[in-house]
């Protein structure tokens, strides 16, 4: 399946912090039919670096979208059966406004004039665009990591119109090792000499930063068991030690190619705000109690968690299905085993596709 | 609700092999809100859901059943049956049911106590092991009893409590748990006399006095 993605164009959005970004674009992807009743829509949600192109092959680059093992014909999110949309974040550099994206007042990019953003504001436009494509109410959000932070802002701000959420790999909010993580990564891009606070647009870019940025992310995304079964102590293209400072690993390989791979797709500046609007991220929002926030919330719930997956660990899946039953919500939850870590919902589908399948088929039914 | 079809029927009737869960399929109200503890892969509530329109929910320890019974579209949640039950607001459903599994618990006065105060009413089926089957494997044999309902060896069966019809009218009389109704079955049929030496199975539908 060949896909193309779209943008669509807003006067503007007002933000959490109180700004306006005016005009807003966002780039989106949709796979599948609306039925005649549009009651069939699936809004799925991207990770910290993803983007609109979650399925089927890119015509401009012939690579296959970040979930195209979930979605499409006969996949665990069916295009035969469901309208599956998904658009790129706010702040983000890949079609949807963020830093990287001219300022109409200045004429420039924004960089760091680019306001701060929060989870509550990417889905906010989410929610336009959805409305715009003629959806009131979507039958799932989901998604995994950053995607199912966004999910659950989606069932908190937006009770009538979602009638599932499948959070997966997420949390309700960032620990303070999740919150150290990302800082590393904006250290790294910041003491980059080419960040130039932020002004590095038609020049040379802090490529180092970002790749040393990437490097720390994929490590957090995988398990010592998946290091271990990938790398272990292999050496690259060599049968001894290099005695200096060149890459002798194969993990060192690895990272490296991730990291400078990394900076030919990704805009520095938006791995700052979108990290900062992870970190901000807080379902409970002001409210005593996470069961307090989740007062509104009439949506059921599938929520699935990895065994090896430290960086989003299933005890921050449990606290949300605790906080789910204390208001007698319809949830479902497991947490699955597998050896790949946070990277899991990505790469380790053949479970997590049986249970989405039947739950979204359940869904669908008590709807009809 | 959908009319039962043909693989559901089938299913059913299987199903029904199980008397426990004809009696709780008697018993359960159409419509009601039912949480099945020890669900399984969540066939009973899937029954009740298609033949009786209930609101199931399940609560399952097993990983691998738990996601058998997410796939078949039951909202199941892995926990044990103790942290299950102490999140949920008092009198969150109509029915709790615990089949065969007061056997197993640690602490079964005190599941039995979350019950009634998680649901309105609890069904409770265990299996009894008064029935003159066990007697009589002990008596001739001198071990633990073996018998076609308790066939594991008593170094890994599951059964850690070892109750009777007897004892579990004690246990509800000195606790002040009402017995609404009470059936007791020998394979599929109802046992009307001497019900702890000739009942394999006991099912009670209980609620706070």
């Amino acid at each position: 399946m060949i896909v193309t993605a779209n943008t669509l164009r807003f006067d503007s959005l007002s933000l959490d912090s109180g700004a306006t970004i005016a005009p807003v674009d966002v780039t989106y992807e949709a796979y599948g039919e609306l039925n005649a009743a549009r009651s069939n829509a699936i809004l799925v949600l991207h990770a910290f670096s993803g983007d609109a192109h979650a399925a089927g092959i890119s015509p401009e680059t012939g690579q296959p979208g970040w979930w195209d093992n979930m979605i499409g014909p006969g996949k665990a999110f069916d295009t035969n059966k469901y309208f599956v949309i998904c658009s790129n974040v706010l702040g983000g550099c890949r079609g949807t406004t963020g830093p990287a994206s001219i300022n109409p007042a200045t004429g420039c990019p924004y960089g760091m004039s680019f306001p701060v953003i929060t989870v509550g504001d990417m889905v906010r436009l989410q929610a336009m665009l959805v409305s715009a494509l003629g959806v009131e109410r979507l039958l799932a959000v989901t998604g995994g990591s950053m995607g199912g932070m966004q999910a659950l802002e989606w069932a908190v701000a937006y009770p009538d119109r979602v009638v599932a959420v499948i959070p997966i790999a997420s949390t309700t909010r960032h620990s303070a090792q999740q919150i150290a993580f990302n800082e590393v990564g904006r250290q790294a891009i910041m003491a980059d000499p080419n960040w130039d606070a932020g002004n590095y647009y038609g020049k040379e870019l802090p490529g180092r930063g970002l790749a040393v940025a990437r490097m720390v992310g994929h490590i957090t995304y995988m398990s010592d068991d998946s290091m271990r079964e990938k790398f272990g102590r292999r050496l690259r293209g060599k049968e001894t030690f290099g005695f200096d400072f060149e890459v002798d690993f194969e993990v060192e390989n690895y990272l490296r190619y991730r990291g400078s791979q990394f900076v030919g797709r990704f805009d520095a500046n938006s791995y700052l705000y979108i990290t900062k609007a992870m970190d901000y991220f807080d379902l409970t929002n002001g409210q005593r109690s996470l069961a307090g926030a989740m007062e509104a919330v009439r949506a059921r719930f599938l929520v699935i968690s990895f065994s090896s997956d430290w960086l989003y660990p299933s005890y921050q899946s449990q606290e949300l299905v605790r906080a789910l039953r204390s208001r007698n919500c319809d949830v479902a939850y497991v947490e699955l085993e597998s050896n790949y870590g946070h990277d899991s919902f990505l790469v380790d589908v053949a479970e997590q596709s049986g249970l989405v399948r039947g739950f979204l088929a359940s869904t669908f039914e008590k709807l009809a | 609700m959908n009319e039962p079809n043909g693989r559901k029927q089938e299913f059913v009737s299987e199903l029904l092999g199980r008397s426990d869960y004809a009696i709780i399929g008697e018993i359960v109200e159409p419509k009601s809100k039912v949480l099945d503890l020890g669900c399984g892969e969540g066939e009973l509530l899937e029954w009740l859901a298609l033949t009786k329109g209930v609101d199931a929910r399940g609560v399952e320890i097993s990983s691998a059943k738990v996601q058998r019974a997410i796939a078949r579209g039951v909202s199941v949640f892995q926990s044990d049956i103790d942290a299950g039950l102490a999140d949920y607001p008092d009198q969150a459903f109509d029915y709790v049911i615990l089949s065969q599994t007061l056997q197993e618990m640690r602490h079964p006065l005190q599941v039995l106590r979350e019950m009634l105060r998680v649901g309105r009413r609890g069904i409770v089926a265990f299996p009894n092991f008064g029935h003159w089957r066990v007697r009589f494997s002990m008596l001739t044999s001198g071990g633990a009893p073996r018998t076609p309902l308790f066939p594991h060896e008593w170094y890994d069966s599951p059964n850690i409590h070892f109750l009777t019809v007897h004892d579990f009218e004690d246990l509800v009389d000195k606790h002040g748990i009402r017995v609404e109704r009470r059936y007791f079955l020998a394979g599929n049929r109802k046992v009307r006399t001497l019900p702890n030496l000739m009942a394999e199975v006991a099912v009670y539908l209980v609620s706070r006095r």
